[in-house]
């Protein structure tokens, strides 16, 4: 496998005047801020560590960037230039050369790899962290087994710098699934020492410290307020970081991250509503960076198992009378890709997301409604997470407006974020809208986990059939065996099924949107859509 | 007076425990599962169960109950699921945030609504009685957080002449060392002039919502109750005793008006340190109100059974504090159990 520099690709966009800081900066401190990073967002982590009990998503970024993986992937140009992860090659991190045999893989360790504290990186730690990944039970097991990756025996010491991963069965999934962040390779002696007999794995330690051997280090952590993390100067895994210091703020206000990044007192913000990030565009004083969610949809759900949304034609009726382009245009301010409207007589493709052929059309809705037995509608409740109400809410009014035409009378439930994986799981709710992104960008993983009949928690239509069950099986197998042909018609099977059936329709492919500074350059796009600070660079 | 403040506290145990059982039972209540939230995005029914037992919420209530208050009895509040943290460390981290910013901004607000409810009651239909009504009506039907958004909008993003409202420092100071955790008085011992002006003009913003807030009540009590004393006999005496105004107003009158303002200024000490939440959200505060209401809505009960618990005990002792004030104020009030 070859390396590539990629940060010669990610700095090209590297331009614009340096932003001036405001009076209350000291000139020592102005240089301090020249290469410190400030990075204001809505949320902080609760636990640093990815394998910890419900650790949260912004846990995720300090993980990612404080622990090295075996491997990563390499960059590709994304939608308007800016660097994508691609999903197809891989590039080495912690090891130094990846070969893949027919059922494992063996992983060459690289021999000048340290952790924070000086200890070398062996082949040791590496199996004591991935087998704690699998057997932590919990979010990271789950995570692990998605790639078939389910028992230690599957990792194997080969010697000092050689690790083996023994596939458990062929599965496409296993070496994308050693590049996400659960993974990550942590300090075993250092975790061992702090373990306790009640905590043999070390969480505890692990939840308030990095141990890992990574770029980046926590240097201090306020819960709530701010993550500093300093660069990892002995860092071998990649090119040097340009940031030395990373400091990330919890600004609750979404208004005054905006004035933060305005004023140039911040560097980088996300998490703003849809509307401040558009108007941040427009004006132009800074980056805004905006690329779809990899394999992510929003979309409105039924429960199939209970009438009315138990016949087709009623679900397909309400496929055509939703208000695709008002919820676009008037809800994400043009920052979506439609998943609707496709021409009626464009070949389904072998990928995922692609766009479905409904479109807002109240005659055909009505005339669908009637055929199904309900010519003057019916009464239901359309629920929603509150904790996503930026975007749910006025969603779910402009679907409510839009489906009292055609006589569908409906209620909305609002559901507070705490309650609404709850809910999820009950599947029990008849009409919510909601919205699914998978890690691993390949249509079979989207499908098995929400169309699939082993019935998983994103499968919250409860939608059961034996021949999608039959088309998603088959393109997991052809998948591994590489058998191409019979890979493409399963996927265009189950996606044009899920089409007909509807049992959930597909709104929109939501952005992520990131503002920063002019002066900043080298924002990578990755699957889990958090920050990669090793890629920054400040002007 | 020792045993009589003993006996006073004596007095809170019960309500003490009663809050404890009712905090304990009412987060339970709360609609939401800590453990299908804390799961993570993409656990099945497996893994939430496997958290629910890590957290030991598969337990009967009774059981919970009894760890919790076993905890409890030795000083452990347990720990916060969204922020990691044990709870009793967080708390002692957040609450002199509050408080610091709490005190100063009634300091502020009393030094304004005192003189002002006692201008306004020696003068009243006068333009200063106009302009105290004006104030605190405008103070009162203002929300917090409106205020908090336009002073920021206005001094820091328009102006430029507050810093960025980013908590309780400038980014790039460092914190004074611990010693009572408000930093305008730590970077003091500390010597830290740097630390001291940042804190400080960190605080100017919040601490001027919070005046404006709070200057209502506190003014319109001052005012009424100095009405009230200015009309009655001994005043009178006083006047017609050939005693000066000054003497007069602020010797005799403000003393016994002071009573009713003591009990306004206690509960809206109170009510600020746990419902500027609001405050604290748009200026990025680390205090406990913002601590609280997350915990809430991410149905974590901990936090949320040592705020309350915490604020429970904060009432009894400002009560307390109050009642011995008001025995050093009018002699006539005894502090009796």
């Amino acid at each position: 496998m070859k390396r590539r520099d990629f940060l010669k690709t990610a700095t090209g966009a590297a331009a614009g005047a340096m932003v001036s800081g405001p009076a209350i900066f000291s000139s020592a401190k102005a240089d301090a801020r020249s290469e410190t990073l400030l990075i204001v967002s809505e949320s902080g982590p609760n636990n640093l560590d990815i394998h910890g009990v419900g650790t949260n998503v912004p846990g995720y970024e300090v993980s990612w960037n404080c622990y090295d993986r075996l491997i990563g992937h390499e960059m590709k140009a994304g939608p308007g230039g800016v660097p994508y992860y691609d999903r197809d090659k891989f590039k080495p991190e912690l090891a130094e050369d990846m070969t893949i045999s027919d059922m494992s893989a063996t992983f060459k360790l690289r021999k000048n790899a340290k952790f924070h504290d000086g200890t070398p990186v062996t082949a040791k730690d590496v199996k004591w962290s991935l087998d704690r990944s699998v057997s932590v039970g919990g979010f990271p097991t789950f995570q692990m087994s998605a790639g078939s990756l389910k028992k230690p025996e599957q990792f194997v010491i080969v010697d000092d710098h050689t690790v083996r991963v023994d596939f458990a069965t062929k599965d496409r999934l296993t070496i994308p699934d050693l590049a996400v962040i659960v993974p990550c390779v942590i300090n075993s002696e250092l975790v061992k020492k702090n373990a306790t007999e009640k905590d043999p794995w070390g969480l505890e330690y692990t939840k308030m410290q990095t141990a890992g051997g990574g770029a980046y280090k926590v240097t201090k952590w306020t819960a709530g307020t701010e993550v500093i993390l300093e660069r990892n100067d002995d860092w071998v895994s990649g090119p040097m970081p340009k940031i030395k210091r990373v400091i990330w703020r919890m600004v609750p206000q979404a208004g005054n991250r905006r004035a933060l990044l305005e004023r140039g007192d911040a560097d980088m913000s996300y998490e703003l509503p849809y509307k401040d990030f558009q108007e941040i565009k427009a004006n132009g004083k800074l980056d805004v960076v905006s690329l779809p969610f990899s394999n992510g949809i929003q979309y409105i759900g039924m429960n199939v198992t209970k009438p009315p949304f138990d016949n087709p034609k009623v679900r397909q009726a309400v496929a055509y009378a939703l208000p695709y382009q008002k919820i676009v245009d008037a809800v994400l301010f043009g920052l979506a890709n439609p998943m609707y409207g496709a021409s009626a007589d464009k070949p389904t493709e072998v990928a995922w997301p692609q766009p479905h052929k409904y479109n807002t059309d109240m005659a055909k809705a009505k005339a669908l409604l009637a055929e199904a037995g309900y010519p003057n509608g019916f009464e239901t409740t359309i629920s929603f997470d509150l904790g996503f109400a930026v975007v749910n809410e006025p969603l779910c009014v402009l679907v409510q407006e839009s489906l009292g035409q055609i006589g569908i009378k409906t209620t909305i439930n609002k559901i507070p974020g705490a309650n609404w994986r709850t809910e999820l799981n009950k599947k029990e709710m008849p009409l919510y809208t909601n919205v699914f992104s998978g890690w691993l960008d390949y249509p079979e993983y989207f499908f098995y986990w929400c169309y699939h009949g082993d019935n998983s928690v994103f499968n919250t239509m409860s939608y059961k059939s034996p021949e999608m069950d039959k088309r998603i099986n088959g393109a997991r197998t052809a998948a591994a065996t590489g058998d191409k042909a019979a890979y493409d018609a399963d996927v265009k099977g189950f996606v044009d099924l899920a089409f007909t059936d509807v049992p959930r329709i597909p709104l929109y492919q939501p952005y992520v949107n990131v503002a920063m500074q002019k002066n900043i350059s080298g924002y990578q796009y990755w699957f889990h859509r958090r920050l990669d600070y090793r890629a920054l660079v400040k002007a | 007076m020792l045993s009589l403040i003993g006996k006073r506290l004596m007095f809170a145990i019960p309500s003490l425990i009663g809050v404890v059982i009712v905090t304990f039972l009412l987060t339970r209540a709360l609609p939401g599962d800590p453990a299908a939230y804390f799961a993570g995005p993409s656990a099945d029914k497996q893994a939430i169960e496997e958290i629910r037992k890590k957290l030991g919420l598969d337990k009967p209530l009774i059981e919970q109950f009894l760890r919790y208050t076993a905890d409890l009895a030795k000083g452990d509040f347990g720990n916060s699921l969204t922020t990691g943290q044990p709870v009793a460390t967080e708390l002692r981290n957040r609450l002199p945030a509050s408080a610091e910013l709490t005190l100063l901004g009634l300091l502020v607000s009393v030094m304004i609504a005192i003189p002002l409810g006692i201008l306004a009651a020696t003068r009243p239909g006068s333009w200063i009685d106009h302009l105290c009504r004006v104030t605190t009506t405008a103070g009162v039907s203002l929300p917090v957080f409106f205020t908090g958004l336009v002073l920021v909008y206005v001094f820091y993003f328009r102006l430029g002449w507050s810093p960025a409202p980013l908590g309780r420092l400038d980014v790039f100071a460092s914190t004074p060392p611990n010693v009572t955790g408000f930093y305008l008085i730590d970077s003091l011992i500390a010597r830290d002039w740097e630390a001291f002006r940042s804190a400080f003009n960190q605080l100017i913003l919040p601490t001027a919502t919070l005046a404006i807030f709070s200057l209502a009540p506190i003014a319109r009590m001052t005012r009424a109750s100095m009405l009230a004393i200015l009309s009655s006999d001994f005043v009178r005496t006083a006047r017609a005793s050939g005693l000066s105004p000054r003497a007069v107003i602020v010797t005799y009158a403000f003393r016994n008006a002071m009573l009713p303002v003591i009990t306004t200024l206690s509960m809206t000490f109170s009510f600020l340190l746990g419902a500027n939440v609001l405050v604290e959200k748009v200026f990025a505060w680390p205090g406990i109100g913002s601590y609280a209401v997350e915990a809430l809505i991410s149905s974590d009960f901990a936090p949320v059974q040592g705020f309350v618990l915490t604020m429970a005990v904060m009432y009894v002792l400002i009560n307390l504090i109050i009642d011995i004030l008001y025995g050093v104020i009018d002699p006539r009030v005894r502090l009796e159990g």
